[in-house]
């Protein structure tokens, strides 16, 4: 039941992200999907991740928009869109009823081989782990790059 | 009958997968475009522990969002500043005014 709802809340702050016109509401909108996702990750028992969603999703990601508004500026976008709100839905639709009758609906929780968080991360995917750390390191020298060029200028 | 669990999650990822490719679809402003990606990432994070809870490899399937966790995060970082850039530049974040490719 919990997970119903939070799932039902997810969807519907979803939803108010993408139709709210503000975007520090959208961010806010967004950090509460992060922790409706965190929420359901808990409940099903993937607790490591759910810590790392609430984190990240709720608490990075939202600084980093809010940051990102505050130097960027609430700039009027006009409300047209790229391509008809019927066209899009009729996509969505069509998509989502594809999808869901292909997987939906998943068998209950199986005994399956129960690997442990931490072998399953730095021993099975070590490579993996460390393909990460590159790539947060690639992400940082580049937003290095993109601010510093702005100031030297 | 009540559905699983793990198809609850499946279910909830599908729902935020059609918002996000919704508005995937109808925005125009740059950092709106993150938002919904980020939508999107949930959706694929619900959607790998949905799967993992199914098949009994919850393990696997956390490690495996983890790292969609942060690549996600890294991509959102330097779309941001990119986005930060153009603003500085071209005085706007509407995807159709940068469009000022010639030939």
């Amino acid at each position: 039941m919990l997970l119903v709802a939070l799932a039902a809340v997810a969807v519907v702050c979803g939803v108010q992200a993408i139709r709210t016109h503000r975007l520090i509401m959208a961010s806010v909108w967004l950090a509460a999907v992060s922790a409706c996702a965190a929420g359901m990750l808990y409940a099903v028992g993937a607790r490591e991740v759910a810590v790392i969603e609430l984190s990240v999703g709720v608490g990075l990601v939202t600084v980093l928009l809010v940051f990102a508004i505050t130097m960027a500026g609430e700039s009027a976008t006009p409300a047209r869109s790229v391509v008809p709100a019927s066209l899009a839905w009729v996509l969505v639709i069509a998509s989502l009823a594809m999808l869901g009758g292909a997987l939906l609906p998943l068998p209950g929780p199986t005994a399956g081989v129960t690997v442990p968080l931490a072998q399953a991360l730095w021993q099975d995917r070590g490579l993996d782990v460390l393909a990460q750390a590159v790539l947060i390191f690639a992400g940082v020298l580049g937003v290095l790059g993109l601010l510093s060029g702005e100031a030297r200028r | 009958m009540t559905a699983s669990p793990a198809t609850v999650l499946m279910a909830a990822g599908l729902g935020l997968l059609g918002v996000g490719l919704y508005g995937l679809l109808i925005s125009r402003n740059l950092i709106r475009i993150v938002v919904v990606l980020q939508v999107l990432v949930k959706a694929a994070v619900l959607a790998l522990v949905a799967a993992g809870s199914a098949s009994g490899r919850i393990g696997l399937s956390q490690s495996l969002g983890v790292t969609v966790i942060v690549a996600d995060t890294v991509v959102a970082v330097i779309a941001l500043a990119l986005a930060v850039q153009v603003q500085r530049r071209f005085g706007t974040l509407d995807v159709r005014a940068l469009s000022s490719l010639k030939g």
